[in-house]
């Protein structure tokens, strides 16, 4: 089991490096440098802070609060990459009225931002073990940190695997990334669709029937899991399947978030306030009331 | 501090010394049919030889036959309307010319209240909002604010209402702490003619106050009598609630079928929220102007009974009235404590009072409870009790 360390703090950062007396619920209005669609309903962001102002250094699995000008503000995980926090990079889908408006944002304007927040992915206590990386659809974005953390460390960890699945080849996230990635010959990448489209000659099928089969060592384990919250579940059960511990596998949740800094009450999870001890959870943690259902 | 006992007109020179420190009065007062807490002019607006009766989804004022000035309990309201206001602006900003924008800098003055009045189990309402509020890594620096300019003149309980049950939650009947003042109401002899108070002081703020209050030390005799009032009001409560095991017993008890019970009466109002002195869930909306020039981003109260505050993308995670319910229930009475370290229940019964369909807290967690103790005890009688032939049984878990 991995110690509980300073990886997964509780509480957060302020909002910006150097500024901790800002009142938490006000947002820095940053600067689009860059935005460009992933696939069909995807979308990369990336942000630089106003002048007089860094980003704050970020660990793998937080996320900040960004804010469409009158329109409002959403939790979206940063899918950058850790050792370079100069560029503070969003992946999210367009889902509802903000991450609709936040699409249609142009270089050079601006959004609120709020963060980084929340727990972290366990990259650190990781180090000496088999990581495990396992992602659904719109569920890489947040773990691609950890990847480029670890690969930037690949001497410190063992095994290295990524076992992702989307519901077609069009909705795979990253997809030149994923085959600069599969060309690592100490990086095993396997990626499997729900359903095959056009000249696709892949794994066809869940990711469950990816976890069964790929050549994990249930006791140098850790394993990272991010997606819809069903098939976290469905992922969890074949790794505890394959003997790999609740206690060393990792899930990162969602819920609504109004506040992100423990102030609101949207986003509890039973005895949890996701934004504060999440949203990377041990899975132990919260594997009970995920089976309950509307908890 | 010695406790001193004042007569009723020391009340008026109360208002007085407090107004002449800046502070804004806020107590109770009688307001459409209802004793509510609004700001008062003096003494003689509170609602003096009133009282209330109380039950579950049942509220009403009457008459007594003194001149008590505090002869009731509490109000559909809470000070938590003062201290994290139903509506609050956090911030304003404007759009410039090229595509960006900037929050305004806005002059803010910091309400300062003297809360009259104030019950023990809100006493200890506002105590868990601090820790909602404040101790946190991140703080609510409008509350923080409020709270700390805020003077509380507490009176401790004789008179318990027919939904309190403070007893149980041991908030009350009296205040131990958390108070500038505490003040006991004690009637006149023979009932006839004002009442008298005993005054504890709790600050050094408080106690500065004394000199224009008048009053003398109060005899051992007067002081042995409010006790005895105050020990009598513990035994007199409309409710209790047996706290034992109870955060075990409901953490055991989502699946528990007999949240349905309260699910099928429950209107999702969300009355119980708000009455709530310790609900504190709030939802911000963001606007602009109609030229789009100005956005601005309102905090409201919000309710855990609606299906917006579960809400994201593909809906929301507590559809059922069922999980609602039990979600409220659950973090009131067990969740809370993880989170914050302290119940988030007070027992002053205002979720039983203003419930239009009369749900008592008190009855629903006492069923699932039990049934969780049962359910616990088959178990262990499972574990404990050889089969027929010997093996032990193995379908224990």
């Amino acid at each position: 089991m991995l110690p509980r360390s300073a990886e997964t703090p509780r509480g957060a950062h302020p909002a910006l490096a150097g500024a901790p007396h800002l009142d938490p619920l006000r947002t820095v209005p940053f600067r689009v440098s860059a935005l460009h669609g992933d696939n069909d309903d995807t979308f990369t962001l990336e942000l630089t802070p106003p002048p007089g102002h860094d980003v704050a250094p970020f660990e793998p699995g937080q996320f900040n609060m960004l804010y469409v000008f009158g329109v409002g503000e959403v939790p979206i995980s940063i899918s950058g990459d850790p050792d370079r926090p100069e560029v503070l990079v969003h992946t999210t889908r367009e889902v509802g009225a903000v991450t609709r408006a936040m699409r249609r944002l142009q270089t050079g304007d601006a959004i609120g931002v709020r963060g980084p927040y929340g727990t972290s992915w366990p990259v650190g206590a990781a180090e000496g073990r088999d990581v495990v990386l396992i992602a659904g659809g719109i569920g890489l974005p947040p773990l691609r940190p950890a990847l480029y953390h670890v690969l930037a460390r690949r001497e410190r960890y063992g095994r290295v695997m990524l076992l992702y699945g989307a519901r077609t080849p069009e909705d795979l996230m990253f997809p030149n990334e994923l085959a600069e990635w599969r060309s690592h010959f100490d990086l095993e990448v396997h990626v499997t669709v729900d359903r095959a489209t056009g000249s696709w000659r892949g794994n066809v099928g869940v990711v469950t029937p990816i976890v069964k089969r790929a050549p994990i060592d249930p006791r140098r384990t850790v394993a990272m899991v991010c997606g819809p919250e069903v098939m976290i579940r469905f992922a969890c059960e074949e790794l505890a399947r394959r003997g790999v511990s609740p206690q060393d596998t990792f899930v990162s949740l969602e819920r609504n978030m109004k506040c992100a800094v423990g102030l609101c009450g949207h986003c509890q999870l039973g005895p949890h306030l996701v934004c504060r001890d999440g949203p990377v959870f041990p899975f132990d943690q919260v594997e009970r009331l995920l089976d309950h259902g509307e908890v | 501090m010695a406790v001193r006992r004042l007569e009723a007109a020391a009340l008026d020179a109360l208002f007085g010394a407090l107004r002449r420190r800046g502070y804004t009065l806020v107590g109770h007062t009688l307001h459409d049919g209802a004793i509510v807490y609004d700001e008062l002019g003096g003494a003689d607006e509170l609602p003096i030889g009133w009282t209330e009766v109380q039950d579950a989804g049942h509220y009403r004022v009457v008459r007594r036959d003194d001149a008590a000035r505090f002869g009731y309990t509490v109000g559909p309201h809470a000070w938590k309307r003062f201290l994290h206001p139903p509506a609050l602006r956090l911030w304003r900003a404007e759009r410039d010319a090229d595509g960006g924008f900037e929050l305004l800098d806005e002059p803010h003055e910091t309400p300062r209240y003297a809360f009259i009045g104030v019950r023990p189990c809100d006493i200890k309402a506002i105590g868990i909002q601090d820790r909602v509020f404040m101790g946190g890594a991140h703080v609510d620096l409008d509350y923080q604010a409020r709270r700390a300019a805020a003077f509380v003149v507490a009176v401790h309980c004789t008179e318990p209402g027919g939904t309190c049950f403070c007893a149980s939650m041991g908030t009350g009947p009296r205040a131990n702490a958390g108070f500038d003042l505490a003040l006991t109401e004690v009637p006149p002899p023979g009932g006839r003619g004002d009442p008298s108070y005993l005054l504890e002081v709790g600050s050094e703020r408080g106690g500065e106050l004394l000199a224009e209050l008048g009053g003398r030390p109060a005899r051992d005799d007067e002081i042995a009598e409010g006790d005895r009032r105050l020990t009598e009001a513990a035994g007199r409560m409309g409710r209790t609630l047996d706290t034992h095991g109870l955060v075990e017993a409901l953490r055991r008890s989502l699946d528990n079928s007999r949240w349905e019970e309260p699910a099928a009466r429950c209107l999702a109002c969300g009355n119980c929220t708000l009455a709530c002195p310790t609900c504190f869930c709030n939802t911000v909306e963001d606007t602009t102007d109609l030229t789009g020039a100005f956005a601005e981003r309102t905090r409201r109260w919000d309710s855990c009974f609606t299906l917006d505050l579960s809400y994201i993308h593909g809906g929301p995670v507590r559809t059922s009235m069922k999980s609602r319910y039990r979600q409220w229930a659950t973090h009131k009475l067990a969740t809370w404590q993880e989170q914050f370290g302290t119940s988030g229940c007070v027992g002053c019964g205002r979720c039983i009072t203003w419930c239009p369909a009369a749900i008592d807290l008190t009855e629903e967690v006492a069923v699932i409870a039990a049934s969780a103790q049962a359910r616990a005890t088959r178990r262990q009688a499972r574990v404990t009790q050889p089969v027929a032939g010997g093996k032990e049984a193995g379908d224990a878990a």
